[in-house]
This record gives structure tokens, sequence and C-alpha cells, in this order.
């Protein structure tokens, strides 16, 4: 079985004109301006940890983050909440199968988020850098150059892209979506205006909720984005000095060869 | 070591002497980077270092990162996302190894197109240009199998599609795939023997570029303007030549400080931007990717690969003479491998007694052509095999042949070099004068 479609991909892939292409339906990502783009770009915490509340009260119902610790909830350049808060939300909403007990007990920081809980949900804890929302033009990846590769806008996209069609295919219902590819998506619209009421009372209209779901899922799967970030600088900084310093040095050594150049 | 006459290391002291009677270590190291060097090498000639450079830091961070993963289908992924979250500067170390591979072969790409306009390949260099051809077939093999190890998406598909290709050879084909898979599917015996090449072939590499600098220390090195280091007494040598320390080094170190600034910008700020998002998704054997896409580094390759479809007028003449047993999966596997290996005979195909394309005015354009065209290709390797890119990408691999089996036999023959310069030193003048003077 595996074999047969392994050969079938291959000899689509490598023979048949058409058959390798579905980039063609590729549904419109709008532009969004995050607190993490660009070189400096950092996360904002309050954002993250409204992030998490949508999480927790909305996508965790059907899906997971099994990649993620509990943990690094508290992380610095991360939402960056106090161990003590990490620990009375993990046990609040998560159980965990521990097998020394052979029972299921509230969860502990030490323990991961939970994975999907429907079969076809897929795990959002790498979601963020597992879509592209911008392409082209014409496959020359200028677009993801200036505008960044566009997962999170994916997201926002496709969380406020919804027209309200609907339609019956094979039993399951399909929602039309301007985002997703082929726009038609299994997934029920998930967020409405005011659906999640935010601590800090910050906006919650639904395109709100949904930047703050896309920066939290950003930050699940790119949690070390800030020190990395901090590392290039430092990197490119020293680099540059040193390089700096070659060069004069370089000069140097050849101006008794070189002498000065002629036109 | 060199065949150009210079001077060699003397031990001093007693101990030096000493050292030297038994082990001749330090005289090696200094004949090595001692060896003297055509003064008028200009910037393409940095790449080499940059090549060293990169191997280093992939063999360097890959046996940490090995320290973290685990070969096996059910944990390879888990693993690396151990390593992007919990391993202290994890996240670094795979970012500069998955970008390092990068780095790797735009250095290669630009080393070899060096080579092949200056004329480095031809005698007495071509056994220098032959290791370096395996060197980057190894590169290949290993930057592949390095893809497969994260086990996302496009490593698995990656790995069905090119380990199909081997499917593909007549007879023996499906033995051999089976071979090299470990089963009749990419699966967990597959994961473990790349696992173990991955980490073997970088040391294979590692051997072959002390080869490969080797022969070229014996040879002398290639120049912009391909004429030859007068080698007929080390003062006459040295009007041509600039030892290697410290003219040499400090300026390919300035050079490498430059492409790293660049390099660390890009694994800093936007180290995914090279890299495809379908390999963030866990590998699924049921579910084929919309669109499998190699690394771009393979893609004018790929595009040459798919090119060759079964209405492509050649392809039907192959599978007509040889009664089907050439189809056009097959021609396109060694229309692959066949670009590569018209590469590696470039040495034997380029006719023309000049050795650099400075003086070759016809040249000089169908080697802009040449490079315009590997562009061409890359780009049409990374869209969909369908009109107007399968064309394109048919033209392009058109023209790749036709370069290496056609233009540059005829332009030995047909082509009226200018004027080279009688030695390097009278190039050097030409360019730069003295202070005294």
């Amino acid at each position: 079985m595996l074999k047969k479609i392994a050969i079938s991909a291959v000899a689509a892939l490598s023979l048949s004109a058409g058959a390798a292409v579905a980039a063609g339906g590729a549904g419109h990502v709008h532009d969004t301006d995050f607190s993490f783009e660009g070189p400096f770009g950092k996360f904002d915490q309050n954002q993250l940890q409204r992030g998490l509340k949508v999480y927790t009260e909305v996508c965790a119902a059907c899906h997971g983050l099994r990649y993620v610790p509990l943990r690094t909830l508290s992380d610095e350049g991360g939402p960056h909440f106090t161990e003590a808060q990490v620990r009375a939300y993990a046990a609040e909403n998560f159980e965990t199968f521990d097998a020394e007990i052979d029972d299921t007990r509230p969860a502990k920081p030490a323990d991961f988020f939970p994975g999907s809980n429907l079969e076809n949900a897929p795990d959002l804890s790498l979601m963020a850098k597992a879509r592209s929302g911008f392409h082209g033009p014409q496959g020359t990846g200028i677009n993801q150059f200036f505008k960044g590769i566009g997962g999170p806008e994916y997201i926002v996209s496709l969380l406020t892209g919804y027209t309200g069609k609907t339609m019956e295919s094979a039993g399951t219902t399909f929602y039309e979506n301007t985002a997703f590819p082929g726009g038609w998506i299994s997934m029920a619209p998930p967020l409405e205006d005011g659906l999640v009421e935010f601590d800090d009372g910050h906006d919650n209209s639904l395109h709100h909720q949904a930047e703050d779901i896309a920066a939290f899922l950003m930050w699940t799967a790119e949690p070390k984005m800030m020190a990395r970030k901090q590392a290039g600088f430092v990197g490119v900084l020293i680099l540059l000095i040193t390089t700096v310093l070659l060069y004069l040095t370089n000069k140097r050594i050849w101006a008794p060869i070189k002498g000065k150049k002629k036109a | 070591m060199s065949g150009i006459p210079h001077d060699h290391y003397e031990p001093k002291s007693g101990i030096e002497k000493w050292v030297h009677h038994r082990l001749p270590v330090v005289g090696l190291l200094y004949d090595t980077l001692m060896i003297p060097t055509p003064k008028n090498l200009n910037w393409w000639w940095i790449w080499g270092i940059v090549l060293a450079f990169c191997l280093a830091l992939q063999i360097v961070t890959g046996i940490v990162l090995v320290m973290h993963y685990t070969p096996h289908v059910d944990m390879a992924f888990a693993s690396v996302e151990h390593i992007m979250r919990d391993v202290n500067g994890g996240h670094m170390l795979r970012y500069l190894h998955a970008n390092g591979a990068s780095l790797f072969f735009l250095a290669v790409y630009i080393h070899m197109f060096r080579g092949l306009f200056y004329g480095s390949y031809k005698a007495p260099r071509e056994i220098t240009w032959i290791i370096g051809m395996i060197i980057y077939l190894l590169m290949m093999a290993t930057g592949f199998m390095g893809y497969v190890l994260p086990w996302g998406q496009m490593s698995f598909w990656g790995a069905t599609v090119i380990t199909g290709l081997f499917g593909a050879i007549p007879f023996i084909g499906e033995s051999l795939q089976t071979f090299l898979l470990g089963g009749p599917a990419v699966d967990n015996a597959t994961l473990n023997r790349f696992f173990s090449l991955h980490y073997l072939l970088p040391f294979v590499i590692a051997g072959l570029v002390i080869v490969h600098i080797w022969a070229f220390h014996h040879t002398g090195n290639n120049n912009p303007t391909g004429v030859e280091v007068r080698r007929g007494s080390k003062e006459e040598a040295e009007k041509d030549t600039l030892p290697f320390w410290p003219y040499f080094v400090i300026k390919d170190l300035f050079a490498l400080g430059v492409v790293l600034v660049v390099f660390f910008t890009i694994v800093g700020f936007m180290p995914n931007y090279l890299g495809h998002p379908d390999n963030y998704i866990e590998a699924n054997p049921l579910a084929t990717p919309a669109h499998i896409v190699p690394e771009w580094y393979f893609l004018p390759f790929y595009a040459i690969l798919r090119a060759f479809t079964g209405d492509v007028w050649v392809v039907m003449f192959a599978s007509w003479i040889t009664g089907g047993i050439i189809d056009a999966k097959f021609f396109g596997v060694l229309a692959m491998f066949g670009a590569i290996a018209v590469m590696a005979l470039t040495p034997w195909l380029d006719t023309s007694s000049v050795r650099s394309g400075r003086f070759r005015p016809m040249f000089k354009w169908w080697y802009r052509l040449l490079v315009l065209d590997f562009l061409v290709l890359m780009w049409a390797g990374a869209m969909p095999a369908e009109p107007p890119y399968s064309t394109i990408s048919l033209i392009g691999a058109t023209y790749w042949f036709a370069y290496f089996l056609v233009i540059l036999p005829l332009l030995g023959v047909i082509e009226k070099p200018t004027e080279a310069p009688a030695t390097i030193e009278d190039d050097f003048n030409a360019h730069y004068g003295k202070p005294a003077e």
C-alpha cells in the first residue's frame, strides 16, 4: 500500500504534467503587523497571555500542542507567567495519564500540553511555521523575503476568512473560507466577536482574538525567537567588527605589494 | 610538496630538529601554508576558504546535534523539537546546521563556476577538478540524507521521490531501490541508514578535500589569466607569486567575514526562509504534500530530471531504439546524472588551447548564458511541472547539454582568442603600480 502510494507519487511528480499542481487553489492571505516581525521585533507578553486564553477556551477543545512543555509558559521571551500561575493553569485545565500511578492526574508544569482530541484536528505546536501565507511572485520568494513566510498571517486570515456559506459533501459539512487552499474547510468557524473575555479588558473583536491566537501559536512554534534574534544581533556585530579589522589588515599587508591602483 | 620552487621549512632549535627528524609535520604544515600563490588572484578565489569553513561548521554543529537527536520514525521529529526547545543553544545549532548546508552549496556553485570560467579544470589540473566533482556528488548525497533526518513531510516525500529515481533503472531498479531503503518503502530502516551515512560521508568529504588541496598544491593554483607561474628558479617564481600566508589567508578571511555577516543575518533573523514550511509537519506516509519540492540547491538538476517527459522526441527516440527499456522516467534520471557527468568531463570536452575565459571573446558569452541557464533551471525546478515551465525546463536542459557537448568542443576550433599577458607579473603590474614608481 505504502509502496503503491510512493510509486504513484514519484510517477506523478517526475512524469505527468499537472498532477503535482495544487498551488493554484491557494487562498487569500492579508498581511498583519505583528510585534514580533523584523530583526528587532519582540513577542508582546500580554498578547501571548491573551492568545493562551483563546487557545485554552476555544482551540484546545479539538486541537493539541503536544510538543510544547507547560513549564515553558513561564519562560522569558514567552508569555512569562509566574511559576505559581503555570502550576495552577496546568492543574486546572489539563489531565495527564501517569504510568507510575496507572491513572490520570491533574497536569503539572513538567508535563506537555495534551495532543489533539479530534483525530482530524492537526496539532498546533508548529502550525505557525508549517504554513506559508505569502508566495511568489512567480516562484521567486521575493514576497516572503520582505513580508516573512506568513504563517501567523495565514492563521489570522483563516480565522477571519469565513464567508458564512456551507456545503455538504459525503456527510461532512464544509465551510467556505477565503484563506483556506481550495476554499472549503471542514472546521466550523471557531471564533466570533466577543467570544473570549480578556482579563486585561483588551478589545475582543474577532480580528483581535485571531491576532492574539496567531501570535501565541508563533510563540509555540518558535519559543526561542527572541533569544535567536539576540544571538543573531551579537553574532552580526562581532563579525562586522572582525571583518572591518580584517579589511584593514588586508589593506595594510598588501599595500607595499600593490601600491596605487591604476585606473 | 609544491611544484613551484620556494623556501622550505628549516628546523632551527634542537627540539625542532628532533621532531623534524622523526615526523616532519611542522614542515608539512609550513609548506602547505607558505605555498607560492599567484599574486593576481581575484575575489572569485575566496570560496575555497568559505567551503573549508562550511565543512568544519557542519561537522562541529552536526556532532553536537547528534548528541540530542533520535533516529527513529516515532521520535525523530520530536527529538528535533527537543533540540529547538530544551537543548541549550539547540535552536541556534540547528539553524546554523540547516542554513550551513545552503551556504555550503552556494559556495560550491560559485567555486565550480569560477573554475568553469577560468579553465581551472584544464591540464594539468584535471584530477583536482574530478576530485572536486566527487566531493560535490558526496555533498549532494549528504545534503539529501540530512534533509530526511528531521522526518518532516518534505523529508519523507523527498526521500520517496529521490530513491524512486533508482527504481526507474531497468531490470535492477526495483531491487536496488529496496536495497537502498532497507524495505519496500521509506521507513525506519531508511531513516537509520541515512543517519549513518549522513554522519559518515562528511568525513569522506574531509579526506577528499585534503586530496583536492594536495593536488592543486602540486600543480599550483590557476589564476585569472590562466598563465602558469614561471618555475625556472625561485627568484623567477617569486615575481609571479606571494606566499599563501599571510597575503591570501588574510584576504580570504576578510571575504569569509563578509560572507558570514550575511549568513548570520539569515540564521538570526530569517532562519526558515530557505526551508519549506511542510517540513514542520511530521512525516505522514498517508498524506502526500500538494507540491513536493527539493531544497533550492537541487532545483537545477531536479528541473532537468522533470524536463524529459514522454512527449519529447529524444525520449521517444530513445524508447523506440531500446525497445522501451529507456522510458521517460529512466531518461529523466539519466539526464539528471548526465548533467553532472558532462561537467565532470569538461577537461576533455573543452578543446581550446587558452585556459582563461578572459581571453576567449566568444566563450564569454556562451559562459554567461550557461550561468543564466543554471539560474533559470533553478527557478523552473521550483515551479509545477506544467506548461510553460516544462518547456522552459526542456530548453534549459538542452542548453546545459549543448554547452558541454557541442559548444565547448566547437569553440576551441572556431574561436580566435585574444592576447594573454606573458606573465602573471605583467598582469599584476598592469593593474597596480608600486608606490616607488
